[in-house]
């Protein structure tokens, strides 16, 4: 039986789902434009934050209104608080998208400290985490999900060999290199925690499909 | 600690099994919700509590229903003892056409040989005190039953049956006739109740269910298919038919 909730689901769905494609496309920018050295296109990924944000907002009402009209009950109720939950953690990588550009912008018109092997690293893995977060809430595979969440801790590594490496190698020796090095740390940190919040993601959808709850339970993660 | 067990309930009325191999317990100072689609059985389940469905030609039982141990099915139960410790309020609030204070003390003068006028008196304030109605009906008394809105109706009806001191509540759609205030305030005056009794609701309203149950099961087709805590039932029902119903893609 078709119920005219589901209707409202889909375009629930399809909103949710521009937000991640949106996103998506701000952290790619956001990396390309640290590789390229392009003040150009770091000011589009902060420029276009606001659409985001915008879009966040209507998904967010859209909750609401369906919660309040509907009453929905269990997988639906779990499929709206969800959305509600992966909005809010979409719209924050946004922001670190944004943060990385910010960052970008302080970078570009310094020499480069060292040529970046690991950042990228962490960006590739970042997005993959993130594509995947996406494909899993479409798709409602708990098994990609838990992929992503595996994928964390590799995440959590590079960070910390970045850490190091512009820690002992470049600032311990050089004071004067902690204005090019401080920024790339953050950005690191920033990359880290988008892949935390694309794990979020993926404990959201594992609770939406089977009603585990995955968060701060990392022993249910079988 | 459980005031209501039923162990391989089976129920027909004549050829038709209206209830399946029905196993539950039902909890003291609990309010457990029965839900389900028209003629599942949770009406026939809930008439089982107090054997009202013995009024109805042909119908057979076979399993156990035990109520504080004791087996409420065997032929040799006091109906008017089982009735008095098991009462029902209805969909329509049916009080007697007498007058509120008759309607109150009609269970008692019943069920007790002699009574002082005084000993009324006092049931009559405590059962109307319960259900919230004694600042409103103190004067009025002896006005007619049936000159109340639908919600004191309602709730002299369960002050009718708590003046006889049950120990369980069954309650079959006991909102459906009232509006959405009086709903809330009988919902409101269940949850105190329950501290007292045990409730067991019958109800096609599946909000409400949700909002005043401590526990619930979902029926259908005579079978018990799935029952647990409420929060269980209604955010992530194990039954692919539960969360079909409660979701409204069946029924």
């Amino acid at each position: 039986m078709d119920r005219h909730i589901d209707e409202e689901l889909k375009e629930l769905h399809k909103e949710i789902l521009s937000i991640g494609v949106l996103t998506q496309e701000a952290i790619f920018k956001s990396i390309e434009a640290l590789k390229n050295r392009d003040k150009a296109e770091a000011q589009e990924v902060i420029d276009t934050d606001s659409r985001i944000d915008t879009l966040e907002l209507e998904v967010d009402e859209r909750c609401i209104d369906l919660i309040a009209r509907y009453q929905p009950l269990a997988s639906d109720l779990r499929f709206i608080t969800t959305g509600m939950k992966i909005n809010a953690e979409l719209e924050r990588i946004a922001d670190l998208a944004v943060d990385i550009c910010q960052r970008v912008l302080d970078l570009v018109d310094k020499p480069l400290l060292k040529p970046l092997i690991d950042i990228p690293k962490l960006s590739d893995i970042a997005q993959t985490m993130i594509r995947d977060a996406i494909d899993a809430f479409i798709k409602k595979d708990v098994v990609l999900a838990k992929k992503v969440i595996l994928s964390d801790a590799q995440a959590d590594e590079l960070r910390n060999l970045v850490q190091e490496e512009l820690i002992n190698d470049y600032m311990a020796h050089d004071a004067s290199t902690a204005d090019r090095a401080v920024p790339l740390l953050l950005i690191a940190r920033h990359l880290e925690r988008i892949c935390d919040h694309a794990t979020n993601i993926a404990e959201d959808v594992v609770y939406m499909v089977e009603a585990k709850i995955l968060r701060h339970h990392p022993e249910e993660l079988e | 600690m459980a005031k209501i067990i039923t162990k391989n309930l089976n129920l027909w009325y004549g050829n038709f099994q209206a209830l399946k191999n029905i196993n539950s317990v039902f909890e003291v100072n609990r309010i457990t919700a029965i839900i389900g689609p028209s003629g599942c059985g949770k009406s026939t389940l809930l008439r089982v509590f107090n054997r009202m469905n013995d009024l109805i030609e042909g119908v057979r039982t076979d399993g156990e229903v035990l109520i504080d141990d004791i087996n409420a099915l065997n032929s040799h139960t006091d109906l008017v003892v089982l009735r008095k410790k098991v009462g029902m309020v209805f969909q329509r609030p049916n009080p007697f056409p007498l007058s509120i204070y008759e309607n109150i003390v009609f269970g008692e003068k019943i069920h007790a040989d002699s009574i002082t006028r005084d000993k009324l008196d006092e049931i009559v304030k405590k059962s109307l005190r319960d259900v919230l109605l004694w600042d409103e009906l103190k004067d009025r008394l002896n006005e007619p039953a049936l000159r109340l809105s639908l919600e004191q109706r309602q709730r002299l009806c369960i002050a009718r049956l708590i003046a006889v001191k049950p120990d369980v509540l069954l309650m079959d759609e006991p909102c459906s006739a009232l509006d959405p205030q009086a709903t809330a305030r009988i919902e409101e005056l269940m949850r105190e109740l329950k501290n007292n009794y045990t409730i067991i609701i019958v109800t096609h309203n599946m909000q409400q269910a949700a909002r005043v149950s401590d526990d619930a099961g979902f029926m259908l087709l005579g079978e018990l298919i799935e029952f647990g805590k409420t929060e269980d039932i209604f955010t992530k029902p194990k039954d692919k038919r539960t969360e079909d119903y409660i979701t409204g893609r069946y029924g």
